[in-house]
């Protein structure tokens, strides 16, 4: 396996602020990282600068090549990015919206070609939405939303997909669809899925490796049972937790360090 | 093909069946039957405008004066050489300009609205009407009367024009309004502010012109010819060919700075490039009729309630009903009070500013 994105010494800076520091990692095509740690570690930083919208010190190499050579549409061809509340204009139509994921193969000035559309149908067609493909962005629902932008990212054939957030605005069962809908998408076409989540459990069950960041560095790279025990949480987060380990799976429980008082009204 | 040596862009082009994609699969475009309704209104208020006024030409002597015009044919034209040369010399410059310019504002009006996600966005934000503004009224106030001052207002309107948008936009980029849209509107109304100071300075200065700067303001078609035509055509025509081209950008760029970023696109560079177009046109449609408000808002406002939102839609529907809307609203203008006319703004915004408020009321939920 030859790495998917390598980042070396990766360091930004935001107005006067240092949010990420010397950040070092690899990671594998086809594999998912999740990147985890408290507010303002720089998990979404991390995520922009490697998809280009950010200036950044160091080398990040998508695919062997190098971020900051690269025009644009190159990065955009081999990275889609889904952000964490993205714009969907309420008039568009989920056809016309998941065909914009093909902006970065569909010269400047021209339109959509039948591989385009084609494209934009499969992608429609491997998250369920054919039955939507007309009603507007503005009549769906969270969770069917939340499915149109995963399908503008797949309609854009990149081999690496970057989630910021994934499952923040969506309910439980929704939640696990939508993982579990990017872990199958990762083995149709190998994808590489690099995504920032604040559920931890979750976050444990769907990623291969987990980076806990904090003030910008990493702090621990691993498999979720090495990174997630109850003191880095502690030190980490300043959270008071349960670390239960069932079955080859850790599970992350928040706990009150002092329990209620029954006798208290 | 490009990318297919990729081995993501072969799984995923294998993974695709050799069909074609479901008609839905689409985006809408400028639809049909819309479409032909477009330029259907904009031939009847052509045909319309050409045949009223003080002389009224029946549509069988336009057809037939028209086709008498055209080589070749030998059409011999029954109407009188008056009636021509009302037609020709009078009638038909006014409305072709009307036109051009209802069709550059609207278009316009469009793009900036696109490009600064702004529903309030006319084209007229970034200090194009200030700039036009303070142009035509030095020229009015200090060229000597005679002297190729009718030939000197265009052109002095032309500058200031681009020169206030100039002013706005290397001001909004030096305080960081390539990120922020905002930033740039608000050099733009700083701009346009002093500007207006100066206008009204220099306007009062010269009291004596003061009624010509003040009809010129207010825009018109009064003393349109086939000059102004040649001047202004050549700017709108490929501003609005840059602007159609862009339209499926408009959409991308709907997605917001970041996200059309993220999809390839330069934003700064796509966004400098369509301020550009539309100023340079804008600036030509205001340097031949003056400031015609409401145009660029409500035209491309109608569409998007009507049709879609969609810039493939409303791009190229503004820009046909655009022009056939000014060339009506300028028959007004020349026949309520005829003889005497009608500012053509007081007639746009007569119809504009209740059309407006039926529009706020509308979208005031993505009104931010």
């Amino acid at each position: 396996m030859s790495a998917s994105v390598e980042v070396r010494d990766l360091s930004v800076t935001l107005g006067r602020a240092r949010v990420v520091r010397d950040v070092s990692a690899a990671v594998e095509r086809g594999e998912w990282v999740t990147l985890i740690g408290p507010n303002g570690a720089g998990k979404t930083t991390i995520l922009r600068a490697l998809a280009g919208l950010v200036a950044f010190a160091g080398s990040i190499l998508i695919e062997g090549r190098a971020v900051l050579t690269s025009t644009r549409r190159q990065i955009a061809r081999e990275i889609a990015l889904v952000p964490q509340s993205p714009q969907t204009p309420a008039e568009l139509t989920v056809a016309e919206y998941v065909l914009l994921g093909r902006t970065p193969h569909i010269g400047y000035l021209a339109t959509e070609g039948r591989h385009d559309r084609l494209a934009a149908d499969h992608a429609i067609a491997r998250l369920g939405l054919r039955p939507f493909a007309e009603r507007s962005l503005g009549s769906l629902s969270g969770g069917e939303l939340q499915r149109v932008v995963l399908a503008r990212a797949l309609a854009q054939e990149a081999p690496i997909m970057l989630l910021d957030e994934p499952t923040t605005a969506l309910d439980l069962g929704r939640q696990q669809q939508v993982l579990e809908l990017v872990d199958s998408l990762r083995r149709d076409v190998e994808l590489t899925v690099i995504s920032a989540m604040h559920d931890l459990s979750l976050a444990a069950q769907y990623a291969d490796r987990l980076l806990l960041l904090d003030r910008g560095t990493i702090v621990a790279d691993g498999a979720a049972r090495d990174v997630l025990s109850e003191e880095s949480l502690a030190a980490y987060y300043g959270a008071s937790v349960r670390v239960i380990h069932e079955n080859g799976s850790v599970f992350v429980l928040p706990r009150r360090e002092k329990p209620r008082d029954p006798d208290a009204s | 093909m490009e990318g297919v040596s990729d081995p993501a862009a072969v799984r995923y082009a294998t993974a695709l069946a050799e069909a074609e994609p479901p008609a839905a699969i689409r985006a809408r475009g400028v639809p049909p039957g819309w479409g032909l309704g477009a330029l259907a209104f904009l031939v009847g208020s052509l045909l319309v405008a050409l045949s009223i006024g003080p002389v009224p030409i029946g549509l069988d002597s336009i057809v037939d004066s028209a086709l008498s015009h055209l080589p070749l044919l030998h059409v011999d034209a029954r109407s009188s050489r008056i009636d021509d040369a009302i037609l020709w010399q009078l009638r038909a410059p006014r409305v072709v300009l009307a036109a051009l310019v209802g069709g550059m504002l609207a278009v316009a009006g469009s793009a900036y609205q696109g490009v600064f996600r702004n529903p309030l966005a006319d084209p007229y934000l970034l200090g194009v009407a200030a700039g036009a503004g303070l142009g035509a009224t030095l020229a009015i106030g200090y060229a000597s009367a005679g002297a190729g001052a009718r030939e000197l207002l265009p052109l002095a309107a032309f500058g200031g024009a681009v020169a206030g948008v100039a002013c706005a936009y290397v001001l909004g980029r030096s305080v960081g309004g390539a990120r922020s849209t905002g930033t740039l509107i608000l050099a733009g109304v700083t701009v346009a502010a002093f500007m207006t100071a100066v206008q009204t300075f220099v306007q009062q200065q010269r009291s004596q012109t003061l009624r010509e700067v003040y009809a010129w303001l207010l825009g018109g078609f009064s003393t349109a010819g086939w000059h102004d035509v040649a001047l202004a055509a050549p700017y709108i025509g490929v501003s609005s060919l840059v602007i159609l081209l862009h339209r499926r950008v408009l959409d991308v760029l709907s997605l917001g700075d970041e996200e059309a970023a993220a999809l390839g696109l330069d934003v700064r560079r796509v966004r400098l490039l369509i301020v550009v177009a539309a100023t340079a046109g804008t600036a030509a449609a205001v340097a031949v009729s003056g400031l015609i408000g409401f145009v660029g808002i409500i035209v491309p406002h109608t569409i998007r309630l009507l049709v879609s939102a969609s810039y493939r839609t409303v791009v190229p529907l503004s820009l046909i009903v655009g022009a056939g809307f000014l060339v009506l609203a300028d028959l007004i203008a020349r026949t309520v009070l005829s003889p005497s006319e009608l500012p053509i703004g007081v007639v746009t915004a007569f119809f504009g500013a209740p059309f407006f408020a039926v529009v706020l009321r509308t979208t005031r939920r993505i009104v931010m």
